[in-house]
């Protein structure tokens, strides 16, 4: 596979004439897991934003599957953070889940059956069925993310960008959705995540962008690791950049279970 | 038949403001709601003065239409003049209500309405109708209609608009992803809002509108964690605060309106204390949030 999903070009945006992205340029093949990271207030969350076009950039263009999006947003689907709801909100897992099958074309119209079985099954994807019913505030952090997750699966798009799934996640929901991110690049799907957390960054994603405001460097993991691009990166930042140096200093990588090892 | 057509018409006005209430509280507007029905008077005086009739269609117009400014203001006092919400929602209703009770005290050798009717509002005498009174008519269809269809309009748009509020009041974000337009499903909100607000001020006045579009919602929220069931439980707690409001109006002699919004607030906070989410009584049985 050596589609590209995403294309970006001289990406400038800024906040009050301050950019928050300056001058990205970049384009991540289908297929793969790619991770986006760098420290916090690099742009990461804001460079998902400018690809959905909820935020406007102040210049640049972005093409996905080499169409702009409005072309192609059925195979394109977008998972905010989780902080972006009220989880007091009266509704059920089956409801939120069953939102991904919402378009602008049907949504004056009741949801067919076909609709309702793809939310189900994307229910049980995450593992979440014995839940479907429960109200939405009487979940764990890390089932409130498998719910989103669910509801973008439910869309049965190609390219999924995901803002921070893992934050604030527990053990069993992060295996969940582990598993769940290889079968969809199995079955050739291409997921684009946002990463706060360096230490598990390199053993989840096998492409990387690595950002602060400006890109320094996107690729396949193991060119992105290096301690230069991660001094570059999050440079000043004293505890993270010992943190760093100590990562790419071990051979054997002992953060992550044996699976993650395989690469000495 | 005189009692029948008082609560007919707070019903239908506790229905129509109530559908809405649930959206407007959902989103954490409910004070926008406020201050959409009381802004939208200088918009009903000036559709008044402008089309020189009390014909219900400029009058809805006069009153969307301000009602949407009213919107766009806070929005750009609270976005551009860095104000915080609540200051802009503040300024922005005094100063257009203000600018309504202007306009009516100008023209109130004509126009015989004055501030009490505009916050109170009175179903005894329906106050607006006086405007036509100068030609020696009264307009035939009473309140009951005008609420009647307001609230046929506002069943229908939250009958089909369902899922289009349900999703950008849940997850503005998310819809906009998906290609919805969250600001086209607020305007209709709002613009809803606005309507609903002007079609039940002349009979109840913007004090039992307020009442209406946030109390009965409210109710609904601490009694359920469903969206359909939260509508269902504002429709019913506005019928009966409508329905126990008047005789209680009768039994006292006092406001109608008044005694509609105490009987709201009675049943608001018996859901206070028997909620199953929140419920004073019930505190000890509730398990704790999972955080995290």
């Amino acid at each position: 596979m050596s589609l590209t999903a995403v294309e970006i070009h001289n990406l400038t945006v800024t906040y009050d004439r301050r950019p928050v992205l300056w001058d990205i340029d970049f384009s991540l093949p289908a297929g793969h897991l790619i991770g986006v990271v760098g420290p916090n207030g690099s742009g990461k969350t804001t460079l998902l934003k400018s690809i959905m076009q909820l935020i406007p950039s102040s210049s640049g263009y972005i093409r996905l599957f080499d169409q702009p999006l409005e072309e192609v947003r059925h195979r394109i689907s977008y998972v905010p953070q989780r902080e972006s709801v009220d989880w007091d909100f009266p509704v059920s897992v089956r409801q939120v889940v069953r939102m991904g099958r919402y378009r602008r074309g049907n949504l004056l119209r009741r949801l067919s059956a076909q609709d309702k079985a793809l939310a189900d099954h994307a229910i049980e994807q995450v593992g979440m069925t014995a839940f479907a019913d429960r109200q939405i505030s009487q979940l764990s952090g890390g089932q409130q993310q498998r719910v989103f997750i669910a509801r973008s699966l439910a869309q049965e798009a190609d390219l999924y960008f995901m803002d921070e799934p893992f934050a604030g996640v527990d053990a069993a929901s992060e295996d969940a959705i582990l598993k769940l991110l290889s079968s969809m690049k199995e079955a050739g799907k291409t997921v684009v995540i946002v990463h706060h957390d360096l230490q598990t960054a390199r053993s989840f994603f096998d492409w990387m962008v690595l950002l602060n405001t400006r890109l320094i460097k996107a690729g396949v993991t193991k060119e992105v690791f290096t301690s230069q691009n991660l001094q570059e990166a999050y440079g000043g930042q004293l505890t993270i950049l010992s943190q760093v140096s100590d990562l790419v200093q071990e051979k054997d990588f002992p953060i992550r279970e044996k699976q993650y090892r395989d690469k000495p | 038949m005189e009692a029948f057509c008082f609560i007919l018409t707070g019903s239908f006005v506790a229905l129509s403001c109530g559908l809405l209430g649930v959206f407007l509280i959902l989103r954490k507007m409910a004070m926008v709601g406020d201050a959409i029905s009381h802004a939208v008077l200088p918009g009903i005086v000036l559709a008044y003065l402008v089309s020189e009739s009390r014909d219900t269609i400029p009058m809805l117009l006069g009153a969307a239409a301000v009602g949407v400014l009213t919107t766009l203001l806070i929005e750009w006092l609270y976005s551009k003049a860095r104000l915080q919400m609540d200051a802009s929602i503040g300024i922005t209703f005094t100063w257009l209500f203000a600018i309504g009770i202007i306009l009516i005290s100008l023209y109130t050798g004509q126009v015989d309405l004055d501030q009490d009717c505009v916050l109170y509002g009175e179903i005894a005498y329906v106050p607006l109708d006086l405007w036509i009174l100068p030609n020696g008519k009264m307009l035939g269809p009473g309140p009951v209609w005008i609420t009647g269809g307001g609230f046929l309009l506002i069943l229908g748009l939250v009958i089909f608009g369902f899922r289009g509020f349900e999703i950008t009041t849940f997850n503005p974000e998310y819809a906009a992803a998906i290609g919805i337009s969250t600001v086209f499903w607020h305007y209709l909100l709002m613009s809803a809002v606005s309507i609903t607000t002007v079609i039940s001020f002349e009979s109840v006045g913007a004090i039992l509108v307020v009442a209406f579009l946030i109390v009965p919602p409210a109710t609904a929220y601490l009694l359920t964690d469903k969206l359909q069931h939260m509508l269902w439980l504002t429709a019913l707690f506005g019928v009966l605060s409508a329905f126990f409001g008047y005789y209680l109006a009768v039994a006292i002699d006092g406001s109608i309106a008044g005694a509609m919004s105490v009987v709201a607030g009675i049943f608001l906070t018996l859901a206070l204390l028997l909620s199953p989410k929140g419920g004073v009584l019930r505190k000890q049985k509730i398990p704790s949030r999972t955080v995290g």
